[in-house]
This record gives C-alpha cells, sequence and structure tokens, in this order.
C-alpha cells in the first residue's frame, strides 16, 4: 500500500513554463491577425476610394438630394 | 370558504402568527402543538459538502461502547484493522460518502419547470402591459417611414467608404 509522493511544489512554475509563452504567442497572434484581415483592408479601403474621390460632385449630388439645409437644391 | 366565521378565521391567524414567530421551530404547526427542532448554531456542526469536506465534528459523537472499543483499535496499526471495521471508523466520522453526496437528484426538473412557469407568467404580464400600458406605437416605425429614412441616409452618403452608401450603386439607383 505504499503509494507514490505526490508533487508537493513547483506546480504554478511548471504550469506558467507552458501558459505563459503561449499567452504571448496568442496574444501576438491574434493582434496581428486582426491588423492584416482587418486594419490594413480597411486603411486600404479608404486610401483607394480617396483617390478618385470628387467632393465638389459629392456636394453637389447631396445638395440635390436636398439634404442640406445651408444651401437649397439648385433651381427655384 | 364563505361559511368560515369571524372566529374562525381569527383563531387561523393567530396559529400561523405564532407558528411564524416561533424562532427555533423548524416545522410549522401542524397539529395544533409546536413541535420544537432547534440547532444550536453554537456548537461545532457536522455538514456533507463536496465543496468543503471538513466538518466541525465527526458525525457520530456520542459513541456505544462497540464504537468506543473500535476508536481505540484505531488507534494501534491500522493493517489489523478489518475491511468492515474500516467502514465502521468511516460512518462513525462521516454520515454520507462522497458518491452518496454527488448522487443526482430530480431537482433539475423542478429548477426547469419553475422557469418556464415563469416565462409564461412574465409573457401574460407583457400582454397585459400592450393592452393597458404601452403608449401607441410611433410613426418611425411605419414601413413608409422607414423607406423615406433609408432613402435620406443614402442621401447624405451615410458610410460612403464600407459601410452603408458604399453598397448601393448612385448611378444604377440600386444595391451593388
Amino acid at each position: 500500500m505504499s503509494l507514490p509522493k505526490p508533487v508537493m511544489r513547483g506546480m504554478l512554475a511548471k504550469r506558467l513554463r507552458i501558459h505563459l509563452p503561449l499567452a504571448f504567442v496568442v496574444s501576438f497572434g491574434l493582434a496581428l491577425t486582426y491588423k492584416f484581415a482587418v486594419a490594413e483592408p480597411r486603411k486600404r479601403a479608404y486610401a483607394e476610394f480617396y483617390k478618385t474621390y470628387d467632393s465638389i460632385k459629392d456636394f453637389n449630388a447631396m445638395r440635390e438630394a436636398g439634404v442640406f439645409e445651408s444651401v437649397r437644391p439648385t433651381g427655384k | 370558504m364563505l361559511h368560515l366565521t369571524a372566529g374562525r378565521v381569527g383563531s387561523l391567524l393567530a396559529r400561523r402568527a405564532t407558528a411564524a414567530f416561533t424562532a427555533s421551530s423548524a416545522r410549522m404547526a401542524s397539529h395544533g402543538h409546536d413541535v420544537v427542532e432547534s440547532v444550536d448554531m453554537s456548537q461545532p456542526m457536522y455538514w456533507d459538502r463536496v465543496d468543503l469536506p471538513l466538518p466541525d465534528r465527526p458525525y457520530k459523537d456520542t459513541l456505544t461502547a462497540t464504537d468506543k472499543s473500535l476508536k481505540q483499535k484505531e488507534k494501534g496499526p491500522w493493517g489489523q484493522l478489518s475491511k468492515e471495521e474500516k467502514i465502521a471508523l468511516y460512518r462513525l466520522t462521516f454520515c454520507q460518502t462522497f458518491p452518496e453526496m454527488k448522487q443526482k437528484t430530480e431537482e433539475w426538473k423542478t429548477v426547469l419547470g419553475s422557469v418556464f412557469f415563469f416565462l409564461g407568467f412574465t409573457g401574460l404580464v407583457v400582454w397585459w402591459q400592450k393592452v393597458y400600458v404601452y403608449p401607441e406605437r410611433p410613426r418611425t416605425f411605419d414601413d413608409e417611414w422607414q423607406a423615406k429614412q433609408l432613402k435620406r441616409m443614402l442621401d447624405m452618403r451615410i458610410s460612403p467608404v464600407e459601410g452603408f452608401s458604399a453598397k448601393w450603386d448612385y448611378e444604377k439607383g440600386q444595391w451593388k
């Protein structure tokens, strides 16, 4: 009836050996994934949009639609 | 029920009141006499708990002569105890074993039933509120208003880069 002596100490250190590097890897991984899956495409989308953006034309379209209070649509 | 005289109602209420106010009675006065079963909380207590299996006192604290002799035998080498004696010693100290404590009950059925019952009751309450409490529906919920709202959002070029207006084709006048 002699059982092996159970582990008495060092349990946290043993767990952290694995989980601390793992935590860093997962965190950085997620951050990089977000950067390249969300942030960079969004920045590119905005850059592309503003390359060919004519703000005056857009303003006139909005003016004709009648959404402004400072300028009325042309005519009348 | 309508035949209850005022006197009988009075005595019923009086009995209920005394039963409620007997601070240490664990059972309701059902036969007219109080069965007092009080737990002295100032003494060490016994309990069966899975999360804190360390009661303040052993289960049986008044030992018979046989129990006492068994306890004496326990002071010697344990290899000399038979299996029945070891089990008897366990049962002296503890009421239930872990498997007995962890026996599954049918409590979940009661819990689930009560949850559904009260969800249903809440439904009735909400229905009553719809009839008697809620003000009239705002006009902004009408389909016509919603369509005009959508057109105005497109006219204002809401989120033209990646979001709302980006999905509308302004030349063709339709969704992309």
